[in-house]
């Protein structure tokens, strides 16, 4: 992969690789913040970097949370063009804004098992060659469970059949969910579950030491190394600060910037 | 340890006995338990392969985990099940379990099953699942005495679709069962109730849990100081085996974990550990330590037999009742009288011969005698 100014993100994630296979192929990836810290920043960039020229990837999305617009006003300036490649079916969007669920119990699942259906019937739709690259992002898993009348149970199950795609199909499956949303719970399930499911976690919080100007929060990116392939590292865990910008995020360890 | 684990497994149960049963858990903080889980499938494929275990085949229940993850997985360890699986079977619950995709898709799903693996798609009726492991566990054992053992990678995915007692009672009906040699499966403990753990672990002969390197480290917001101990606690872990013997007796061991590329790797437990594991200190959510500021608080205290009289009844603070208690009963040892504090007649005059001793202090508390 050509020097795409990476930064300690793609390093974390081992994007600083070679581009085929896709690194993050067959992994799952959780993304958690918290109101203070948003993460969303950081499945842009993991949108941004999938559909980067090199790579063969596509993106289906299925968005609970922003419009397609919300999107392609973010990565337009981080240098992507959403709608050229929605036009080149390389980012195929769901929007599930509208999804309602009126009773609790059956439909609540059965929502969940047709939008299951609709993302299995796109890969298997997709030509032969783009079928073993493709990545599911879904924005958010909160509003997922708001979706499902808070059946999180359903969500799990949801959840399961995802993660049996990544395994059948060889895609990646990154999701983002808001860690403080549970932290009052006694047994936070959801998150919890989810975290074991992850093979990476990239948690973005405050510093520890507070607020500060020139420093957004830190990134902490937990990559427990794959059992089913060879060649990966171990379990390796980074941290580093960043600082969102308007058309860029900048990443870099503490105490390193002038 | 973790080896003597592998060869109860092996060895399995006696006639008329419930098979040897492992719960391995483990939680967020140390999540090995998978790894552990691999490692005891993987010594107890080999022990059937070579001949050397009681039981003659393995089924695996697979929850979290499709059935080619289990190939590879045995591959790399030197087995090759797809070619050679008469003595293993895989019942997948991972592909299907509540028959989403079998009512979606046209083709039925059930036909690519092989003769390694077959579905589950209903893993709510659990009686269903009971039948399914014990007709495929017989069927690699085929007629006569024989038994097999059975893995089961994750009760905590079985727990989400039916109810603790239900769960409880498939598990103890398959240990119960008479052509089980030995069970184990891996349960990731803060995703339950203690009281669901707890009910394995009664089930269990043997109860090995996955814990953190550097407890201290875990729930913290990530900071310089703690990166260190959480990046000792991606790798490390420590590994604790509770055994319970047929007579009662209950025996606990530990060891290091390290986790690398390759697999798990059980190491002794160093030397300095191995002093802190004998003490067996309980585990308490209270602290035992003092602090700086407690430590200059305790020194403030006036001890009641040193207070100064002013003829008023000496009041002694309730939270240091037992400290002027047991500085009574020493005084009795030394033969002093001990008049009743409230009619502030008497008069006790105490000589403090040495500053307070820390508990678990390892000074011998005769040295300064002069003999």
């Amino acid at each position: 992969m050509e020097n795409q100014n990476l930064n300690l993100l793609d390093r974390a994630l081992g994007l600083d690789g070679p581009s085929e296979p896709w690194p993050l192929s067959g992994r799952v990836v959780l993304i958690e913040d918290c109101v203070e810290t948003s993460g969303s920043f950081v499945l842009h960039q993991l949108v941004k970097r999938s559909l980067s020229p090199t790579s063969s990837n596509v993106i289906i999305f299925v968005a609970f949370a922003n419009p397609f617009s919300h999107y392609d006003r973010i990565l337009r300036k981080l240098g992507c063009n959403l709608v050229t490649q929605r036009d080149n079916k390389r980012f195929i969007f769901f929007d599930m804004l509208m999804l309602r669920c009126p009773d609790e119990g059956k439909s609540s699942e059965g929502g969940l098992v047709l939008l299951y259906e609709k993302i299995l019937k796109t890969i298997c739709g997709l030509p032969g060659d783009k079928k073993d690259y493709v990545t599911i992002m879904i924005d958010d898993i909160s509003l997922v469970e708001v979706a499902a009348n808070g059946g999180s149970d359903y969500v799990l199950d949801f959840l399961h059949y995802c993660h049996a795609l990544t395994s059948e199909f060889d895609c990646s499956l990154i999701t983002l969910n808001h860690e403080d949303i549970y932290s009052s719970m006694e047994r936070p399930t959801l998150i919890l579950q989810m975290e074991y499911l992850a093979d990476i976690l990239i948690k973005a919080e405050p510093l520890s030491t507070g607020l500060a100007t020139d420093v957004h929060g830190q990134l902490t990116v937990l990559n427990k190394g794959t059992s089913h392939r060879l060649g990966r590292s171990g379990n390796k865990i980074h941290n580093f600060h960043y600082k969102v910008k308007e058309n860029t995020v900048e990443y870099f360890y503490p105490g390193s910037r002038v | 340890m973790a080896d003597t684990i592998c060869r109860t497994l092996r060895d399995g149960g006696l006639e008329g006995e419930h098979a040897p049963a492992l719960t391995i858990k483990d939680s967020k903080a140390s999540p090995f338990g998978f790894d552990v889980f691999n490692y005891v499938l993987t010594q107890l494929s080999n022990h059937i392969l070579a001949g050397k275990s009681q039981s003659r085949g393995l089924v695996v229940v697979a929850y979290s985990r499709s059935p080619s993850f289990y190939v590879d997985l045995l591959k790399r360890r030197g087995i090759d099940i797809a070619s050679s699986h008469d003595w293993i079977h895989i019942l997948d619950c991972y592909t299907d379990p509540l028959g989403w995709k079998n009512r979606l898709i046209d083709k039925d799903i059930s036909q690519e099953a092989s003769s390694l693996s077959s579905f589950c798609q209903d893993v709510r009726n659990l009686d269903k699942l009971y039948s399914l492991i014990i007709e495929q566990g017989k069927g690699l054992i085929g007629q006569g005495k024989d038994r097999f053992s059975i893995a089961i990678d994750l009760v905590s995915e079985m727990v989400r679709h039916a109810s603790i007692s239900s769960v409880a009672g498939i598990l103890s009906n398959l240990r119960s069962h008479d052509q089980v040699s030995s069970i184990f499966w891996l349960l990731h403990s803060d995703l339950h109730e203690i009281k669901f753990t707890s009910v394995l672990e009664y089930l269990s002969s043997m109860v090995a849990s996955v814990e953190p390197f550097n407890q201290a480290a875990f729930g913290q917001r990530v900071d310089l100081e703690n990166l260190s101990m959480l990046e000792q606690n991606f790798r490390k872990g420590k590994f604790h085996v509770r055994f319970k013997r047929r007579n009662g007796r209950v025996r606990v061991m530990c060891e290091e974990i390290l986790v690398e590329l390759a697999g798990i790797k059980f190491t002794p437990v160093l030397s300095e550990d191995e002093i802190i594991n004998q003490r067996l200190l309980p585990k308490v959510q209270f602290n035992l330590q003092l602090s700086e500021e407690e430590r200059n608080e305790r020194a403030k205290v006036v001890l009641p037999f040193e207070h100064q009289g002013n003829g008023k009844p000496i009041q002694i603070y309730d939270g240091r009742r037992s400290l002027g208690e047991n500085k009574e009963e020493a005084l009795v040892s030394t033969g002093k009288l001990q008049p009743d504090e409230d009619s502030g007649k008497g008069q006790i005059i105490y000589f403090r011969d040495s500053d307070d001793e820390m508990p678990d202090s390892d000074e011998d508390p005769d040295d300064d005698l002069d003999i």
